[in-house]
């Protein structure tokens, strides 16, 4: 399919009631926002669906307002959904939108205000606000109107609220699937799958319901076709083997049940939350828990409890529930428990920003406790990766009895995205809890000292009777300040990093494998760098980039790699100094994390560029960004 | 039935646990006079008598001069972090319904960084015995005011008394919701610190006990009075409660007959002030146990991990022959 936009035109049939040639996209950009409770964001996640039963590739993101119920009519209470959709595979939320539609003129404000929308794109408003009561109102709707055409935006008034009363009295209730069945019409989405979705959104309710709201969409369709000159197609492939559509928090969710860990103890808290939710709904059928703890502190002490006396288990966080598990975690590290701790990041220091997306919390990962206490740390960076690294995450933890940190974040956490239905295996799960009895002379910390690791001793094998702790201790775990014996368990501990380490493979590169720029990622950030990277390369720029999955260890090799371009640079969603500040220097400037530990891992003097305002990096940012470091503005 | 019989001889035999077997090759390094060796001493006869495999007993304890206990037993011990105590054994019991779980905890421990999981504990109701070793002071970082120490207590960091009221374990866990068992106890009475001790480890749900013990090294001379003189003790007995012997009923002579579901009761000797009360408060075996409720339905099974799995994908998945209609569920 030719990948440029808006060019080639083709026919439709006439059976339509006013047929209007569809301009074919390689891929478009839809937001749906509203106040929170008109219901846009199950109108994007609907229409992402349809276009991902079609054969589009998406990535929708979730547009969450910072509270449960923001005042109506406000900036601050945008709410709704991003799809993303192209004739390939999608594997970020992409730039600004092309298209938005919009349940009043404040929401979209929002948008505007955070620059999400592109240039000239085309704007579809709910009208009824201009002939509203209350004059102020029907002022700021006309105001703002005039405002973004004469900004050029391409502007439609819809009666949003006039047509959904002709087929329901509460239009509140149903003006997204109007919306819907109107995005439905101007993308050319297939009706039968448009009309299936909805059945499936209703699908436990009564039939009139599913009627009603069938019949809005269709309303929403004919309504679009009738009175906009607006008709695209994105055509669309059907994957050869079955696709999931999930978010990330559900893909993780899926991974903890598909990697046998039997007890998650958690303790609420944005935008980790929801993967427990969906796990609470379905870990009981599997004979397993989610327990709900006092606090963060408890919850990791439980986790911690149930992995010393059985399978390895899991606790679910975000960056303040992270620090409070600190102390408990460097328990763990020392006694040698296994531990999955999955981290959905969010905005950061302090309560930070809840709802949005920060890489901020790697350096807490790996050095967030006090003394040395050698973590593993790795990053998913899909939603297909959610599922699959908690896996990994669960086998690693068992095998060298450690700490397995899983860092995603807001992003992943309610991006949708399909990929490959996983087919089940047996060996992903835990194997059954060892019971047998420990040999007479094993000892409870048996380090090996080709690979640090000793057999743990789990409650109920015979002759393993020993007492664990936090301090010090020797072999037998009994209490030891020698100075050999505390060096030989943080030799020993320290060991089994490096053992891990010789395990590792060193991501494939995306780009060439030499040249100008190397950017280097990890986490939710893939999908856009590597955007970036193929556009930088159209343009005629070398770069490539180097995706980590592993960030404690790091696989052997990176330092050979950065040596093959003339520049390193990080990429990532966190915090950096700007060297344009008149403060900054090179000498004082505070690196993005990434950045600061390759450089001091490999003494090479590599750059950072990234952001810590809230939202997924977007690939032309990066661009401009490497182009600025070459001096090719 | 002799068969049954002969297999019960037997299994006496191959299992006949000594008060040894329960010992570690550790000796305690509590102070001489430390009330804590009387209770590590109850705790290993209690597990002689009850005759429970050092295999499937498990002791959590959190930090302190008695979070030592775990090391002195021979069992699995878990000495993990200050406070964490009583969190990290919930986590043990969750899926392990064949292990007895004991937990040490001390004032500091339980009722000061602890104080949120103690509460937690109590409403949850998981089946484990938890010993609160109160001696009033911080002990093992020598010498600083806890929650529980008298007010004017002059410590470390209150050189000149401590300003506030202590806090009362008792009423505290009293007045918690799904409370199933509280008990008062003092190391120097090692009969009934056993007799309750038992009581607590029969109990089904969370027992608490409160065990007052002597700390020499900083509290001298604290419990002096009652040590000396019995007739400050309040001892309570009752049917479903303790059983005095006749020497411990000679020594003992305040007695309080006290139902232990009597809660009203309850709560009014936990606040006496001139006595210490020791004996079984309160005890209602009928409250829900949240081990008992969260327990699986079923095992899980690779079998059922496939089946839920392959549920939860069908709701998502995209078929490559999508003209699959959909079934409204
Ligand atoms: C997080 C943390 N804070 C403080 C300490 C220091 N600390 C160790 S034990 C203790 C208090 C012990 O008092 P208590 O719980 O009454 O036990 P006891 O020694 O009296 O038996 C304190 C404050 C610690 N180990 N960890
Ligand atoms: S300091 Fe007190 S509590 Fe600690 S061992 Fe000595 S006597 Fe016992
Ligand atoms: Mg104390």
């Amino acid at each position: 399919m030719d990948n440029k936009a808006e060019q080639a035109v083709i026919e439709r049939q006439p059976s339509k009631p006013r047929p209007k040639p569809a301009v074919v996209l390689s891929e478009h950009i839809v937001e749906i926002v509203s106040d929170s409770g008109e219901g846009a964001q199950r109108c994007g996640q609907s229409f992402g669906a349809i276009a991902a039963r079609s054969g589009n590739g998406i990535w929708t993101v979730e547009i969450i307002p910072a509270e449960i119920q923001p005042p109506h009519r406000s900036v601050a209470g945008a709410s709704g959904n991003r799809v993303r959709f192209a004739s390939g595979p999608v594997t970020n939320g992409g730039n600004e939108a092309d298209l938005v539609v919009a349940f009043n003129e404040q929401v979209l404000l929002s948008r505007l205000h955070a620059d999400e929308i592109k240039p000239g794109g085309i704007i579809l408003m709910e009208s009824k606000w201009r002939n509203d009561r209350n004059a102020g109102i029907a002022a700021s709707y006309a105001q703002v109107v005039e405002e973004i055409r004469t900004r050029g935006f391409r502007v439609y008034e819809v009666p949003m609220e006039v047509e959904c009363l002709k087929l329901v009295p509460d239009p509140r209730k149903g003006k997204n699937m109007f919306v819907l069945g109107m995005l439905c019409g101007i993308y050319s989405l297939d009706e039968g799958l448009a009309r299936a979705q909805v059945a499936r959104i209703f699908g436990k309710k009564d039939q009139k319901i599913i009627d009603a709201n069938i019949e809005l969409l269709d309303a929403g369709r004919s309504w679009a076709e009738t009175n906009l000159d607006l008709r695209f197609t994105v055509p669309a492939k059907r994957a050869t083997e079955a696709q999931v559509v999930m978010n990330g928090n559900t893909a993780l969710a899926l991974g903890v049940v598909a990697s046998g860990m039997e007890v998650c103890a958690m303790y609420p808290i944005t935008p980790a939350t929801s993967t427990s939710h969906y796990l609470s709904n379905i870990f009981e059928k599997v004979g397993c828990v989610v327990h709900q703890a006092e606090d963060e502190i408890a919850a990791c002490a439980f986790a911690i409890g149930a992995s010393y006396a059985g399978k390895c288990a899991v606790t679910i966080t975000s960056g303040p529930g992270l620090s409070l598990k600190q102390e408990a975690l460097g328990l763990a590290v020392m006694a040698e428990i296994p531990l999955v701790v999955i981290d959905v990041q969010r905005g950061g220091p302090s309560t930070g920003l809840p709802t949005k997306v920060e890489q901020g919390d790697l350096m807490a990962a790996i050095f967030g406790g006090h003394g040395d206490a050698p973590k593993v740390v790795m990053a998913p960076s899909t939603i297909e990766d959610c599922f699959y690294s908690v896996i990994t995450a669960r086998k690693i933890a068992e095998t060298f009895n450690m700490v397995v940190m899983l860092l995603s974040d807001a992003s992943l956490a309610t991006a949708q995205q399909p990929f490959p239905r996983p087919s089940f295996r047996e060996d992903w799960l835990a194997p059954p809890v060892n019971q047998s009895p420990v040999p007479e002379d094993a000892k409870p910390y048996d380090w090996d000292p080709r690979t640090g690791i000793a057999t743990r001793f789990i409650p109920g094998q015979p002759n393993g009777m020993h007492c664990l702790t936090g301090l010090a201790h020797d072999r037998d775990s009994h209490v030891a300040y020698d100075p050999e014996i505390n060096e030989e368990g943080l030799l020993n501990r320290s060991r089994k990093l490096a053992a891990l380490q010789t395990t590792l493979r060193l991501p494939p590169l995306c780009g060439g494998d030499s040249g100008e720029m190397l950017l280097i990622g990890w986490g939710s950030t893939l999908g856009a760098i590597e955007e970036a990277v193929g556009i930088l390369r159209a343009q005629g720029i070398a770069a490539s980039s180097l995706h980590l999955k592993f960030l404690q260890p790091m696989a052997s090799g990176i330092g050979e790699v950065m040596k093959r371009f003339t520049h390193v640079m990080s990429i990532e969603n966190n915090w950096n100094d700007p060297l344009s500040d008149p403060l900054i220097t090179p000498e004082n400037r505070r690196y993005s994390s990434l950045a600061l530990l390759l450089r001091s891992r490999y003494l090479v003097d590599i750059d950072c560029w990234g952001n810590a305002r809230g939202q997924p990096l977007k690939p032309t940012a990066i661009v401009a960004a490497v182009r600025s470091k070459l001096g090719k503005e | 039935m002799s068969e049954n019989l002969s297999a019960c001889m037997m299994r006496m035999v191959e299992t006949d646990y000594a008060l040894s077997d329960y010992q570690s090759d550790i000796a305690p390094r509590w102070c001489v006079g430390c009330g804590d060796t009387a209770i590590l001493t109850a705790m290993q006869k209690l597990c002689r008598d009850e005759q429970l495999a050092p295999e499937k007993t498990v002791c959590v304890s959190g930090i302190g001069c008695s979070s030592r206990l775990p090391h002195y037993m021979n069992a699995y011990g878990f000495h993990g972090i200050h406070g964490r105590a009583l969190p990290v054994a919930e986590g043990v019991k969750i899926r392990r319904p064949d292990l007895d779980v004991f937990v040490t905890t001390g004032d500091g421990d339980c009722t000061s960084i602890g104080a949120a999981h103690w509460i937690h504990a109590i409403r949850y109701n998981m089946n484990m015995t938890v010993l609160l070793h109160d001696n009033q002071i911080y002990g093992l970082t020598k010498k600083q005011a806890s929650p529980t120490s008298p007010i004017g207590q002059k410590s470390n960091t209150t050189p000149f008394g401590s300003v506030l009221l202590p806090l009362n374990p008792l009423t505290v866990t009293l007045g918690v919701a799904n409370v199933s068992f509280v008990a008062q106890a003092v190391d120097w009475i090692p009969d009934l610190l056993y007799d309750i001790l038992k009581k607590a480890f029969h109990h089904r749900g969370l027992s608490f006990v409160r065990i007052l013990q002597r700390c020499p090294e900083f509290m001298q001379h604290r419990f002096d009075d009652y040590v000396r003189d019995p007739s400050k003790m309040r001892i309570l007995t009752h049917g479903n409660g303790l059983r005095l012997s006749p020497e411990v009923s000679r020594v003992y002579k305040n007695q309080e007959t006290h139902d232990p579901l009597d809660m009203g009761r309850a709560l009014a000797i936990a606040a006496i002030a001139d006595e210490i009360p020791v004996g079984i408060l309160y005890n209602d075996p009928s409250v829900p146990c949240y081990d008992d409720l969260r327990a699986g339905e079923r095992p899980s099974t690779p079998a059922l991990v496939e089946t839920v799995l392959r549920e939860e994908f069908d709701k998502v998945t995209i078929w490559p022959d999508d003209a699959e209609p959909v079934a409204a569920e």
